[in-house]
């Protein structure tokens, strides 16, 4: 019964993004029809990540075209930027007392993608102006995530800033440099992002953006969901919707666990 | 092999857990401990998040000890009576634990309590105990009279006195109680059932003949440690039973070779071989707490 309502779930979030890739396949097949507003057609091979028993990280491929602008010039770049759900972060800072090293300062920041990956066509500073990098948060330094004036100076926010990227990149979760984008032929175009086994879960937004003279010419939007499915979903909905069962279920299984290793053992 | 630790948050290879499960498991049975100050670190460093790597510990704690009392009710090695006493302040040092334990993660302190802590506990216990080792050593290779049971002190005098049939004592039951309660308190903070401080202090300090001590401080440490359980379970949500049945899976056939083992070899030997390895745990902790890290800031847990 439990199940059944899992999967029931799990077709209702979906259903927008079937309907996505519906949109997308038409699309596609008649690209000439849409005119100067559809330049850019991109899709993932899937729209669900599903952590099971075994999920040690996975690679999601983002595959896409672009249309040659009416004057017959290069077709542009292509960047594409991976947010995952944005939670507040709390940063702390170490300093030595009494030879100790000890979190004496933090600071929280509000909004923080749980994850972030970029993967560009070129370089990102030759095919973005900073300034179309800072709106749309292309890169890693040109991410939205600043701490309010009031609680620290320019400076320091950057420092924290910096640590908090840092923080994230060792942990897998922020890209430590630009994956590429690779044009098959003059419009096909495909990159693979990759999940590692400790990506958070909720709902991710895949941006497509297509670039010509630093400009961003046209852009995509695709979701996508990461989501523990199966045994690992089960457990981990029990454990905070009733954590009491679970503690107790948690309890009863050492003791038969640790019963058993005593019987086991005697008879032997 | 890799498996998803669902609570965790991370997958990590199945023969690793199994493996140190085992070893783990080999020790605590070993030295009629539970290990649990040698398995919390270990699944720290190997990059479980320190509250999910106390909360499951505590878990496992509940196995390896429910395996090792049975063994000792069938010898009547357990006064439940003093298993009692100490349980009702075990249960009230743990409850005040893990609410402590949530507290300090909300300021960002607990990283720092439960380094400190097992610099502590484990320096003091592991010198004590090398030295108790290298004392009765001595003394037996001098053949030196033995000391009396038990001493008596200032703690005689205490009130509300109880008498303790199969430990032979009369003494007042606050002292226990206080035992009891600050074990519990670091049982819910450092995941570890508290036997290695449990243990001697029993025997130091309250005076209880050796053959019941160790069944009688198991005894209290399953409740205890169950206790733990069930609250980081309810307020934390951080007891991985994925984890915790792959350690558990190791720990309770390793638990059966160490204690074979154990049997054979001499006792102030054992005592110092774990005494040794004490210390060197809280030395390699304390390293960590005055070394430079390789980076002063870190994400918080528990925002």
């Amino acid at each position: 019964m439990r199940a059944l309502g899992a999967i029931t779930r799990l077709r209702r979030r979906l259903r927008p993004v079937a309907t996505l890739m519906l949109t997308a396949v038409v699309l596609a097949g008649v690209p000439a029809e849409r005119g100067d507003g559809q330049d850019l057609v991109a899709d993932l091979s899937q729209h669900l990540v599903a952590i099971t028993t075994g999920f040690t990280g996975t690679e999601v491929l983002l595959f896409g075209a672009v249309e040659r602008p009416a004057d017959g010039g290069s077709p542009g770049e292509v960047a594409v930027v991976v947010r995952g759900p944005s939670t507040p972060v709390t940063m702390r800072r170490k300093s030595r007392v009494a030879g100790i090293w000890m979190n004496t300062a933090s600071m929280t920041f509000e909004r923080v993608p749980s994850f972030y990956a970029v993967a560009a066509s070129a370089p990102l500073s030759q095919i973005a102006t900073p300034q179309v990098r800072q709106r749309n948060g292309i890169g890693v330094d040109a991410l939205d995530i600043s701490l309010p004036p009031a609680k620290a100076s320019p400076n320091v926010a950057q420092e924290w800033r910096d640590a908090l990227i840092r923080a994230k990149q060792r942990n897998g979760l922020y890209t430590a440099s630009v994956r590429p984008v690779v044009f098959l032929g003059a419009r096909l175009f495909r990159t693979e992002v990759y999940f590692p086994a400790n990506v958070p879960t909720g709902s991710y937004q895949v941006e497509t953006y297509l670039l010509r003279d630093g400009q961003v010419v046209s852009a995509q939007t695709t979701p996508l969901i990461v989501s523990k499915v199966g045994v690992e979903a089960t457990l981990t909905r029990f454990a905070s919707e009733h954590a009491a069962v679970y503690g107790l279920v948690a309890i009863i299984v050492a003791l038969l666990a640790g019963w058993g290793g005593y019987a086991l053992f005697r008879k032997a | 092999m890799q498996i998803y630790l669902p609570i965790a948050e991370l997958s990590l290879d199945v023969f690793l857990l199994l493996g140190l499960g085992g070893v783990i498991g080999f020790l605590s049975g070993l030295f009629g401990v539970g290990g649990g100050f040698l398995m919390t670190p270990l699944l720290i460093f190997i990059g479980v998040p320190p509250p999910v790597a106390v909360a499951t510990q505590a878990n496992n704690v509940v196995a390896s000890s429910i395996s090792g009392v049975l063994a000792h009710f069938r010898r009547g090695n357990v006064d439940v009576k003093m298993g009692t006493v100490l349980l009702v302040g075990g249960l009230a040092g743990s409850t005040a634990g893990v609410s402590l334990f949530q507290l300090l993660s909300a300021i960002g302190q607990i990283d720092l309590v439960i380094n400190l802590s097992y610099v502590f506990v484990l320096g003091t216990v592991g010198v004590l105990m090398t030295w108790e080792g290298v004392a009765a050593f001595l003394r037996t290779s001098r053949k030196l009279p033995a000391r009396k049971l038990h001493q008596h002190n200032w703690a005689h005098g205490l009130p509300f006195k109880m008498r303790f049939h199969r430990s032979r004592l009369y003494m007042s039951a606050l002292l226990p109680l206080g035992l009891g309660f600050g074990v519990g308190v670091l049982s819910a903070i450092m995941g570890v059932g508290g036997g290695f401080v449990l243990v001697p202090a029993m025997i130091y300090l309250l005076g209880m003949p050796t053959s019941v001590v160790i069944g009688t401080s198991l005894f209290q440490i399953i409740f205890v440690a169950a206790n733990v359980t069930f609250l980081q379970a309810v307020q934390n949500q951080t007891v991985d039973v994925v984890l915790a049945l792959m350690l558990l899976l190791g720990g309770v056939v390793g638990a059966q070779y160490g204690s074979r083992l154990g049997s054979r070899l001499p006792g102030e030997t054992l005592r110092i071989l774990l005494g040794v390895l004490v210390i060197g745990v809280a030395l390699r902790l304390l390293y960590e707490l005055v070394s430079v890290p390789a980076d002063v800031y870190s994400i918080g847990v528990g925002a």
